[in-house]
Protein backbone atom coordinates (compact mmCIF):
# COMPACT_ATOMS: atom_id res chain seq x y z
CA UNK A 1 0.00 0.00 0.00
CA UNK A 2 1.41 3.60 -1.19
CA UNK A 3 1.28 6.32 1.75
CA UNK A 4 -1.84 8.13 1.19
CA UNK A 5 0.03 11.59 2.29
CA UNK A 6 2.67 12.02 -0.58
CA UNK A 7 2.14 8.58 -2.74
CA UNK A 8 5.43 7.73 -3.11
CA UNK A 9 6.69 5.37 -0.42
CA UNK A 10 5.24 2.40 1.19
CA UNK A 11 2.43 2.94 4.16
CA UNK A 12 3.58 1.06 7.10
CA UNK A 13 2.50 3.09 9.68
CA UNK A 14 -1.25 4.20 10.50
CA UNK A 15 -2.83 7.42 11.63
CA UNK A 16 -5.48 6.55 13.94
CA UNK A 17 -8.16 9.30 14.23
CA UNK A 18 -11.30 7.78 16.29
CA UNK A 19 -14.36 10.75 15.94
CA UNK A 20 -18.18 10.34 17.43
CA UNK A 21 -17.11 6.51 17.89
CA UNK A 22 -16.20 6.10 14.06
CA UNK A 23 -12.11 4.90 13.33
CA UNK A 24 -10.61 6.09 10.72
CA UNK A 25 -7.11 5.47 9.62
CA UNK A 26 -4.43 7.28 7.26
CA UNK A 27 -1.83 4.68 5.97
CA UNK A 28 1.38 6.91 5.73
CA UNK A 29 4.98 5.54 5.30
CA UNK A 30 7.59 6.61 7.66
CA UNK A 31 8.67 9.67 6.59
CA UNK A 32 5.12 11.10 6.69
CA UNK A 33 4.59 9.55 10.03
CA UNK A 34 7.18 11.40 11.40
CA UNK A 35 6.78 14.38 10.30
CA UNK A 36 3.33 14.42 11.20
CA UNK A 37 4.67 13.45 14.73
CA UNK A 38 7.11 16.40 14.88
CA UNK A 39 4.80 18.60 13.83
CA UNK A 40 2.42 17.69 16.62
CA UNK A 41 -0.74 16.88 14.92
CA UNK A 42 -2.29 19.66 15.70
CA UNK A 43 -1.57 21.78 12.63
CA UNK A 44 -2.59 18.91 10.45
CA UNK A 45 -5.34 19.12 7.98
CA UNK A 46 -8.42 17.67 9.49
CA UNK A 47 -8.16 15.12 7.31
CA UNK A 48 -10.83 13.02 9.09
CA UNK A 49 -12.80 15.80 8.76
CA UNK A 50 -12.48 16.60 5.27
CA UNK A 51 -13.01 13.07 4.84
CA UNK A 52 -16.07 12.93 6.56
CA UNK A 53 -17.35 16.25 5.21
CA UNK A 54 -16.52 14.72 1.26
CA UNK A 55 -19.35 11.40 2.03
CA UNK A 56 -21.78 13.97 3.09
CA UNK A 57 -21.43 16.86 1.06
CA UNK A 58 -22.15 13.97 -2.06
CA UNK A 59 -25.02 12.89 0.20
CA UNK A 60 -26.77 16.14 0.43
CA UNK A 61 -25.82 17.52 -2.36
CA UNK A 62 -25.70 14.81 -4.61
CA UNK A 63 -27.74 12.37 -2.99
CA UNK A 64 -31.37 11.08 -3.99
CA UNK A 65 -33.13 14.85 -3.40
CA UNK A 66 -30.78 16.61 -5.85
CA UNK A 67 -29.96 15.42 -9.18
CA UNK A 68 -26.19 15.87 -9.66
CA UNK A 69 -27.05 18.23 -13.11
CA UNK A 70 -29.19 20.71 -10.78
CA UNK A 71 -26.27 20.80 -8.16
CA UNK A 72 -23.47 22.08 -10.67
CA UNK A 73 -26.07 25.00 -11.91
CA UNK A 74 -26.36 27.11 -8.29
CA UNK A 75 -23.63 29.89 -7.65
CA UNK A 76 -23.10 32.39 -4.93
CA UNK A 77 -24.24 35.50 -6.07
CA UNK A 78 -21.22 37.24 -4.63
CA UNK A 79 -18.03 34.84 -4.49
CA UNK A 80 -19.74 32.82 -8.21
CA UNK A 81 -18.81 29.87 -6.15
CA UNK A 82 -20.86 27.10 -7.89
CA UNK A 83 -22.45 24.21 -5.55
CA UNK A 84 -20.18 21.55 -7.28
CA UNK A 85 -17.07 23.42 -6.91
CA UNK A 86 -18.51 23.37 -3.06
CA UNK A 87 -18.94 19.73 -3.11
CA UNK A 88 -15.29 18.89 -4.85
CA UNK A 89 -13.15 21.29 -2.36
CA UNK A 90 -15.23 21.51 0.64
CA UNK A 91 -14.75 24.92 0.85
CA UNK A 92 -17.32 27.53 0.81
CA UNK A 93 -16.40 31.05 -1.32
CA UNK A 94 -17.07 33.87 1.22
CA UNK A 95 -19.67 34.54 4.06
CA UNK A 96 -22.83 35.41 1.72
CA UNK A 97 -22.15 31.53 0.12
CA UNK A 98 -23.49 30.09 3.86
CA UNK A 99 -27.10 32.08 3.46
CA UNK A 100 -26.97 31.20 -0.05
CA UNK A 101 -26.78 27.34 0.04
CA UNK A 102 -28.31 27.65 3.34
CA UNK A 103 -31.58 24.78 2.51
CA UNK A 104 -28.81 22.25 2.12
CA UNK A 105 -26.10 23.44 4.61
CA UNK A 106 -28.77 23.27 6.77
CA UNK A 107 -28.81 19.49 7.51
CA UNK A 108 -25.00 18.80 6.88
CA UNK A 109 -24.21 21.17 9.58
CA UNK A 110 -26.62 19.21 11.66
CA UNK A 111 -24.61 16.34 10.67
CA UNK A 112 -20.95 17.61 11.17
CA UNK A 113 -22.08 19.54 14.76
CA UNK A 114 -25.47 18.19 15.87
CA UNK A 115 -26.58 21.57 15.47
CA UNK A 116 -27.36 24.44 13.86
CA UNK A 117 -27.27 27.45 16.07
CA UNK A 118 -24.25 29.49 17.29
CA UNK A 119 -23.86 29.95 21.23
CA UNK A 120 -20.56 31.58 21.90
CA UNK A 121 -18.78 34.46 21.52
CA UNK A 122 -20.06 37.49 19.08
CA UNK A 123 -18.05 39.71 17.88
CA UNK A 124 -18.60 43.70 18.62
CA UNK A 125 -18.65 45.22 15.57
CA UNK A 126 -20.42 43.14 13.59
CA UNK A 127 -22.38 40.89 15.63
CA UNK A 128 -25.58 42.43 15.11
CA UNK A 129 -28.29 41.67 17.51
CA UNK A 130 -26.83 38.62 18.54
CA UNK A 131 -24.95 40.04 21.94
CA UNK A 132 -28.45 41.95 22.28
CA UNK A 133 -30.12 38.10 22.34
CA UNK A 134 -27.46 37.10 24.49
CA UNK A 135 -27.32 39.35 27.00
CA UNK A 136 -31.60 39.29 27.28
CA UNK A 137 -31.31 35.52 27.58
CA UNK A 138 -28.81 35.70 29.75
CA UNK A 139 -30.50 38.36 31.87
CA UNK A 140 -33.76 35.48 31.55
CA UNK A 141 -31.96 33.00 33.40
CA UNK A 142 -30.46 35.32 36.31
CA UNK A 143 -34.00 35.89 36.24
CA UNK A 144 -35.57 32.88 37.03
CA UNK A 145 -32.96 31.81 39.09
CA UNK A 146 -33.83 34.41 41.15
CA UNK A 147 -37.19 33.69 41.72
CA UNK A 148 -36.28 30.15 42.42
CA UNK A 149 -34.44 31.53 45.37
CA UNK A 150 -37.17 34.17 46.12
CA UNK A 151 -34.85 36.71 45.58
CA UNK A 152 -37.85 39.19 44.68
CA UNK A 153 -36.07 42.54 45.22
CA UNK A 154 -33.46 41.00 42.38
CA UNK A 155 -35.63 39.32 40.47
CA UNK A 156 -37.59 42.81 40.19
CA UNK A 157 -34.54 45.05 39.07
CA UNK A 158 -33.41 41.77 36.62
CA UNK A 159 -37.09 41.87 35.13
CA UNK A 160 -36.44 45.82 34.50
CA UNK A 161 -33.48 45.32 32.65
CA UNK A 162 -35.42 42.74 30.34
CA UNK A 163 -37.71 44.82 29.49
CA UNK A 164 -35.11 47.46 28.34
CA UNK A 165 -33.13 45.26 26.45
CA UNK A 166 -35.91 44.25 24.73
CA UNK A 167 -37.12 47.28 23.83
CA UNK A 168 -33.62 48.26 22.54
CA UNK A 169 -34.02 45.13 20.44
CA UNK A 170 -37.18 46.69 18.72
CA UNK A 171 -36.04 49.99 18.20
CA UNK A 172 -33.44 48.38 15.96
CA UNK A 173 -31.10 47.46 18.56
CA UNK A 174 -27.20 48.84 18.55
CA UNK A 175 -26.28 46.53 20.91
CA UNK B 1 13.71 40.34 17.62
CA UNK B 2 12.50 39.62 14.45
CA UNK B 3 10.63 36.53 13.43
CA UNK B 4 14.13 35.68 11.36
CA UNK B 5 16.55 35.47 14.71
CA UNK B 6 13.42 33.54 16.40
CA UNK B 7 13.42 30.54 13.97
CA UNK B 8 17.30 30.20 14.78
CA UNK B 9 16.52 29.29 18.71
CA UNK B 10 15.00 25.88 19.01
CA UNK B 11 13.10 27.60 22.56
CA UNK B 12 9.05 28.73 21.92
CA UNK B 13 7.26 29.20 25.65
CA UNK B 14 4.91 25.70 25.27
CA UNK B 15 8.66 23.92 25.80
CA UNK B 16 9.19 25.06 28.99
CA UNK B 17 7.70 22.48 30.47
CA UNK B 18 6.41 24.55 33.81
CA UNK B 19 2.80 24.08 32.97
CA UNK B 20 0.20 21.80 35.08
CA UNK B 21 0.51 18.26 34.43
CA UNK B 22 3.22 18.86 32.03
CA UNK B 23 4.50 15.43 32.74
CA UNK B 24 2.22 13.96 30.83
CA UNK B 25 0.10 16.97 28.57
CA UNK B 26 2.90 18.31 26.78
CA UNK B 27 1.20 21.55 25.76
CA UNK B 28 -2.53 22.78 24.96
CA UNK B 29 -3.40 24.29 21.84
CA UNK B 30 -6.08 26.81 21.08
CA UNK B 31 -6.75 28.21 17.56
CA UNK B 32 -9.46 30.21 16.38
CA UNK B 33 -10.72 31.04 12.51
CA UNK B 34 -11.69 34.33 11.71
CA UNK B 35 -12.68 36.03 8.16
CA UNK B 36 -13.25 39.76 7.29
CA UNK B 37 -16.31 40.72 5.42
CA UNK B 38 -16.97 40.96 2.11
CA UNK B 39 -13.64 39.75 1.39
CA UNK B 40 -14.07 35.85 -0.31
CA UNK B 41 -12.27 33.36 1.54
CA UNK B 42 -7.91 32.89 1.18
CA UNK B 43 -8.67 30.27 -1.60
CA UNK B 44 -10.09 32.39 -4.47
CA UNK B 45 -8.04 35.27 -3.83
CA UNK B 46 -5.08 35.90 -6.51
CA UNK B 47 -1.75 36.95 -5.19
CA UNK B 48 -2.69 40.95 -4.99
CA UNK B 49 -5.96 40.06 -2.71
CA UNK B 50 -3.99 37.91 -0.94
CA UNK B 51 -1.48 40.97 0.15
CA UNK B 52 -4.56 43.64 0.46
CA UNK B 53 -5.97 41.00 3.32
CA UNK B 54 -2.52 41.08 4.84
CA UNK B 55 -2.10 44.90 4.55
CA UNK B 56 -5.51 45.01 6.38
CA UNK B 57 -4.58 42.68 9.04
CA UNK B 58 -1.56 43.97 9.34
CA UNK B 59 -2.73 47.48 10.22
CA UNK B 60 -4.94 46.21 12.86
CA UNK B 61 -2.15 44.23 14.38
CA UNK B 62 -0.19 47.39 14.75
CA UNK B 63 -3.53 49.76 16.01
CA UNK B 64 -1.58 51.55 19.08
CA UNK B 65 -5.37 51.46 20.79
CA UNK B 66 -5.57 47.55 20.28
CA UNK B 67 -1.63 46.53 21.19
CA UNK B 68 -2.44 46.00 24.88
CA UNK B 69 -5.25 43.41 24.35
CA UNK B 70 -3.19 41.59 21.11
CA UNK B 71 0.72 42.30 22.34
CA UNK B 72 4.01 43.05 20.67
CA UNK B 73 3.50 40.93 17.39
CA UNK B 74 5.35 41.27 14.58
CA UNK B 75 4.22 40.05 11.35
CA UNK B 76 6.56 38.70 8.60
CA UNK B 77 5.27 37.56 4.84
CA UNK B 78 5.97 34.21 4.34
CA UNK B 79 7.61 34.85 1.16
CA UNK B 80 10.32 37.18 3.12
CA UNK B 81 11.81 33.82 4.56
CA UNK B 82 14.00 31.01 3.21
CA UNK B 83 12.52 27.59 2.86
CA UNK B 84 14.45 26.51 5.76
CA UNK B 85 12.93 29.22 8.12
CA UNK B 86 9.54 28.58 6.80
CA UNK B 87 10.02 25.15 8.39
CA UNK B 88 11.77 25.56 11.33
CA UNK B 89 8.56 27.69 12.03
CA UNK B 90 6.61 24.34 11.30
CA UNK B 91 9.13 22.48 13.71
CA UNK B 92 8.15 24.75 16.04
CA UNK B 93 4.36 24.25 15.84
CA UNK B 94 4.08 28.26 15.03
CA UNK B 95 2.64 27.87 11.63
CA UNK B 96 0.72 24.82 10.14
CA UNK B 97 2.45 23.05 7.37
CA UNK B 98 -0.87 23.83 5.14
CA UNK B 99 0.92 27.42 5.20
CA UNK B 100 4.06 26.27 3.22
CA UNK B 101 1.51 26.08 0.11
CA UNK B 102 1.24 28.74 -2.23
CA UNK B 103 3.69 30.35 0.41
CA UNK B 104 3.94 34.30 -1.69
CA UNK B 105 0.28 35.01 -0.28
CA UNK B 106 0.40 34.23 2.89
CA UNK B 107 1.92 35.62 6.41
CA UNK B 108 2.66 34.96 10.20
CA UNK B 109 2.58 37.37 13.08
CA UNK B 110 4.60 36.01 15.97
CA UNK B 111 4.15 37.30 19.46
CA UNK B 112 7.76 37.93 21.37
CA UNK B 113 7.57 34.85 23.76
CA UNK B 114 6.04 32.43 20.43
CA UNK B 115 2.82 31.54 22.85
CA UNK B 116 0.78 33.13 20.20
CA UNK B 117 0.77 33.20 16.60
CA UNK B 118 -1.56 34.35 14.14
CA UNK B 119 -1.57 33.26 10.42
CA UNK B 120 -3.02 35.29 7.59
CA UNK B 121 -4.53 33.53 4.31
CA UNK B 122 -4.49 30.01 5.53
CA UNK B 123 -7.54 28.18 4.96
CA UNK B 124 -9.26 31.10 6.79
CA UNK B 125 -8.22 34.97 6.69
CA UNK B 126 -6.85 34.74 10.08
CA UNK B 127 -6.10 31.91 12.46
CA UNK B 128 -5.57 32.92 15.90
CA UNK B 129 -3.27 30.59 17.80
CA UNK B 130 -2.07 29.86 21.39
CA UNK B 131 0.56 27.63 22.35
CA UNK B 132 0.82 26.79 26.03
CA UNK B 133 2.97 24.51 28.20
CA UNK B 134 1.34 21.53 30.47
CA UNK B 135 -2.71 21.72 30.76
CA UNK B 136 -4.04 25.17 30.26
CA UNK B 137 -6.80 25.05 27.71
CA UNK B 138 -8.66 28.03 29.31
CA UNK B 139 -5.73 30.29 29.70
CA UNK B 140 -5.03 29.52 26.29
CA UNK B 141 -8.28 30.59 25.44
CA UNK B 142 -8.27 33.65 27.45
CA UNK B 143 -5.38 34.77 25.61
CA UNK B 144 -6.80 33.93 22.13
CA UNK B 145 -9.89 35.48 23.26
CA UNK B 146 -8.06 38.94 24.34
CA UNK B 147 -5.84 38.77 20.94
CA UNK B 148 -9.49 38.37 18.86
CA UNK B 149 -11.08 41.02 20.65
CA UNK B 150 -7.69 43.36 19.72
CA UNK B 151 -8.35 42.95 16.52
CA UNK B 152 -11.61 42.95 16.20
CA UNK B 153 -10.95 46.66 17.11
CA UNK B 154 -10.56 47.30 13.41
CA UNK B 155 -11.44 44.63 11.82
CA UNK B 156 -15.28 43.60 10.14
CA UNK B 157 -15.35 39.67 11.08
CA UNK B 158 -17.60 37.90 8.60
CA UNK B 159 -20.48 36.54 11.71
CA UNK B 160 -23.71 35.63 11.14
CA UNK B 161 -26.08 35.64 14.43
CA UNK B 162 -27.53 32.68 13.47
CA UNK B 163 -24.09 30.61 12.46
CA UNK B 164 -21.51 32.08 13.99
CA UNK B 165 -18.01 32.84 12.86
CA UNK B 166 -18.42 32.03 9.29
CA UNK B 167 -15.47 30.03 7.86
CA UNK B 168 -14.14 28.76 4.19
CA UNK B 169 -15.10 25.04 5.56
CA UNK B 170 -18.28 24.53 7.27
CA UNK B 171 -16.78 22.10 10.07
CA UNK B 172 -15.28 25.07 11.90
CA UNK B 173 -18.29 27.30 11.78
CA UNK B 174 -19.94 28.68 14.75
CA UNK B 175 -17.18 29.47 16.86
CA UNK B 176 -14.23 28.62 14.62
CA UNK B 177 -12.54 26.62 17.55
CA UNK B 178 -10.08 23.98 17.93
CA UNK B 179 -8.87 23.43 21.02
CA UNK B 180 -6.53 20.56 21.71
CA UNK B 181 -4.16 18.97 24.00
CA UNK B 182 -1.05 16.71 22.92
CA UNK B 183 -0.69 13.78 25.82
CA UNK B 184 2.24 11.52 26.22
CA UNK B 185 0.70 8.68 27.72
CA UNK B 186 2.99 5.87 27.96
CA UNK B 187 1.39 3.90 30.81
CA UNK B 188 -1.89 3.11 29.10
CA UNK B 189 -0.26 2.21 25.63
CA UNK B 190 2.03 -0.36 27.72
CA UNK B 191 -1.16 -1.70 29.12
CA UNK B 192 -2.79 -2.08 26.21
CA UNK B 193 -5.81 0.04 28.06
CA UNK B 194 -5.56 2.85 25.30
CA UNK B 195 -7.85 1.86 22.79
CA UNK B 196 -10.99 1.29 25.64
CA UNK B 197 -10.03 5.06 26.51
CA UNK B 198 -10.11 6.58 23.37
CA UNK B 199 -13.50 4.40 22.66
CA UNK B 200 -14.91 5.91 25.14
CA UNK B 201 -14.24 9.91 24.33
CA UNK B 202 -14.51 9.37 20.68
CA UNK B 203 -18.46 9.47 21.47
CA UNK B 204 -18.29 12.60 23.13
CA UNK B 205 -17.98 15.35 19.96
CA UNK B 206 -13.92 14.84 20.26
CA UNK B 207 -11.26 13.34 17.85
CA UNK B 208 -8.29 11.61 19.03
CA UNK B 209 -5.29 11.26 16.79
CA UNK B 210 -2.52 8.80 17.29
CA UNK B 211 0.35 7.10 15.10
CA UNK B 212 0.34 3.60 15.06
CA UNK B 213 2.52 0.65 13.15
CA UNK B 214 3.61 -2.71 14.02
CA UNK B 215 7.64 -2.76 14.31
CA UNK B 216 8.20 0.60 13.11
CA UNK B 217 9.51 3.18 15.41
CA UNK B 218 7.35 5.89 13.50
CA UNK B 219 4.99 4.89 16.12
CA UNK B 220 4.31 6.65 19.18
CA UNK B 221 3.65 7.50 22.81
CA UNK B 222 2.17 11.06 22.06
CA UNK B 223 -1.59 11.16 21.14
CA UNK B 224 -4.04 14.64 20.42
CA UNK B 225 -7.52 14.72 21.59
CA UNK B 226 -9.52 18.08 20.10
CA UNK B 227 -13.06 19.17 20.02
CA UNK B 228 -14.80 18.19 16.43
CA UNK B 229 -17.85 20.23 17.35
CA UNK B 230 -17.85 23.95 16.76
CA UNK B 231 -21.26 25.12 16.48
CA UNK B 232 -23.68 25.06 19.57
CA UNK B 233 -21.48 24.84 21.83
CA UNK B 234 -19.86 28.37 23.71
CA UNK B 235 -16.27 28.87 23.45
CA UNK B 236 -16.30 28.02 27.28
CA UNK B 237 -18.11 24.66 27.35
CA UNK B 238 -15.53 23.26 24.81
CA UNK B 239 -12.62 24.32 26.95
CA UNK B 240 -14.30 23.04 29.52
CA UNK B 241 -15.32 20.08 28.27
CA UNK B 242 -11.67 18.48 27.11
CA UNK B 243 -10.06 20.00 30.22
CA UNK B 244 -12.19 17.33 31.75
CA UNK B 245 -12.31 14.31 29.98
CA UNK B 246 -8.07 15.34 29.76
CA UNK B 247 -8.24 15.34 33.55
CA UNK B 248 -9.50 11.56 33.39
CA UNK B 249 -6.81 10.38 31.33
CA UNK B 250 -4.39 11.81 33.11
CA UNK B 251 -5.90 9.87 36.43
CA UNK B 252 -6.01 6.65 34.32
CA UNK B 253 -2.59 7.43 32.87
CA UNK B 254 -1.04 8.01 36.43
CA UNK B 255 -2.37 5.05 37.64
CA UNK B 256 -1.34 2.42 34.97
CA UNK B 257 2.20 4.44 35.38
CA UNK B 258 1.75 3.34 38.99
CA UNK B 259 0.72 -0.22 38.91
CA UNK B 260 3.71 -0.68 35.83
CA UNK B 261 6.00 0.54 38.40
CA UNK B 262 5.04 -1.43 41.10
CA UNK B 263 4.24 -4.82 39.69
CA UNK B 264 7.09 -3.98 36.61
CA UNK B 265 10.10 -2.22 38.22
CA UNK B 266 12.66 -3.94 36.53
CA UNK B 267 11.22 -3.71 32.95
CA UNK B 268 10.17 0.20 33.13
CA UNK B 269 13.52 0.43 34.70
CA UNK B 270 15.30 -1.03 32.05
CA UNK B 271 13.47 0.87 29.20
CA UNK B 272 13.80 3.87 31.03
CA UNK B 273 17.57 3.76 31.52
CA UNK B 274 18.31 1.93 28.34
CA UNK B 275 16.88 5.05 26.08
CA UNK B 276 19.10 7.56 28.92
CA UNK B 277 22.35 5.14 27.83
CA UNK B 278 21.64 5.33 23.86
CA UNK B 279 20.87 8.97 23.96
CA UNK B 280 23.85 9.76 26.45
CA UNK B 281 26.17 7.74 24.04
CA UNK B 282 25.25 6.91 21.14
CA UNK B 283 27.24 8.71 18.01
CA UNK B 284 24.35 8.05 15.25
CA UNK B 285 21.11 8.53 15.77
CA UNK B 286 18.21 8.60 13.55
CA UNK B 287 15.27 11.11 14.26
CA UNK B 288 12.76 8.01 14.87
CA UNK B 289 15.15 6.23 17.68
CA UNK B 290 15.63 9.92 18.83
CA UNK B 291 12.17 10.02 19.53
CA UNK B 292 11.28 7.10 20.93
CA UNK B 293 13.73 7.09 23.43
CA UNK B 294 12.92 10.69 24.35
CA UNK B 295 9.20 9.11 24.87
CA UNK B 296 11.08 6.68 27.17
CA UNK B 297 13.23 8.98 28.95
CA UNK B 298 10.24 11.14 29.70
CA UNK B 299 8.43 8.43 31.63
CA UNK B 300 11.44 7.78 33.56
CA UNK B 301 11.59 11.47 34.36
CA UNK B 302 7.68 11.36 35.22
CA UNK B 303 8.25 8.39 37.44
CA UNK B 304 11.07 10.24 38.99
CA UNK B 305 13.56 7.43 38.26
CA UNK B 306 15.93 10.17 36.24
CA UNK B 307 16.07 13.36 38.18
CA UNK B 308 18.88 15.11 36.46
CA UNK B 309 17.14 15.59 33.26
CA UNK B 310 13.92 18.06 33.02
CA UNK B 311 10.91 17.58 30.33
CA UNK B 312 11.89 20.99 28.89
CA UNK B 313 15.62 19.76 27.72
CA UNK B 314 13.56 16.83 25.76
CA UNK B 315 10.73 19.30 24.26
CA UNK B 316 13.56 21.29 22.90
CA UNK B 317 15.52 18.50 21.74
CA UNK B 318 12.49 17.33 19.99
CA UNK B 319 12.79 20.49 17.86
CA UNK B 320 16.31 20.74 17.35
CA UNK B 321 16.42 16.92 16.38
CA UNK B 322 14.57 17.60 12.92
CA UNK B 323 16.27 18.07 10.06
CA UNK B 324 15.80 21.75 9.19
CA UNK B 325 17.04 22.60 12.29
CA UNK B 326 19.97 20.57 12.50
CA UNK B 327 20.79 21.89 8.78
CA UNK B 328 19.93 25.87 10.24
CA UNK B 329 22.52 24.65 13.13
CA UNK B 330 25.11 23.40 11.02
CA UNK B 331 24.78 26.18 8.85
CA UNK B 332 24.96 24.03 5.44
CA UNK B 333 23.51 20.93 3.46
CA UNK B 334 23.80 17.96 5.83
CA UNK B 335 23.21 14.65 4.11
CA UNK B 336 21.17 11.68 6.22
CA UNK B 337 24.28 9.90 7.28
CA UNK B 338 25.79 13.14 8.95
CA UNK B 339 22.39 14.67 9.94
CA UNK B 340 22.25 11.28 12.36
CA UNK B 341 25.74 11.82 13.40
CA UNK B 342 25.15 15.32 14.11
CA UNK B 343 22.12 14.76 15.64
CA UNK B 344 24.05 12.44 17.88
CA UNK B 345 26.45 15.01 18.58
CA UNK B 346 24.07 17.34 19.34
CA UNK B 347 21.84 15.42 22.05
CA UNK B 348 25.05 13.90 24.20
CA UNK B 349 26.00 17.53 24.73
CA UNK B 350 23.16 18.75 25.85
CA UNK B 351 22.96 15.57 28.36
CA UNK B 352 26.75 16.62 29.41
CA UNK B 353 25.89 20.25 29.75
CA UNK B 354 22.46 19.16 31.68
CA UNK B 355 24.42 16.71 34.22
CA UNK B 356 26.83 19.02 34.89
ZN1 LIG C 1 4.51 9.48 2.73
ZN1 LIG D 1 -19.93 33.13 -1.82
Amino acid sequence: MQCERCNERPATVHLTEITNGQKQETHLCEVCAKEIQLQGFGLLPQMNLHNFLAGLLNYEFNGSKFGQQEAGVKACAKCGVAESQFVKKGLLGCGDCYPCFEEKLQPLLRRIHGNTRHTGKVPERTGGNARLLKEIENMKRKLTEAVSREEFELAAELRDTVRQLEKRLEEGGEA
Amino acid sequence: MSIKDKVGSARSLWMDADGPDADIVVSSRVRVARNLTAIPFPHLLDLEKSREVTAKIRKAIENTEASELIGNLELTELGELTPLERQLLVDKHLISPDLLNDFQAKAVAIRQDEAVSVMVNEEDHLRIQCLLSGLQLKEAWEIVNKVDDGLEKTLDYAFSEKLGYLTSCPTNVGTGMRASVMLHLTGLKITNQIGGVFHAIGKLGLTVRGLYGEGTEAASDLFQISNQITLGQSEEELVNNLTSITRQILTQERASRKSLYIDRREFIEDRVYRAYGILKNARILTLEEAMRLFSDLRLGIGLKIILGIHDKLLNVLMVEASPAFLMKMAGRELSSHQMDVYRADLIRNEFEKAEK
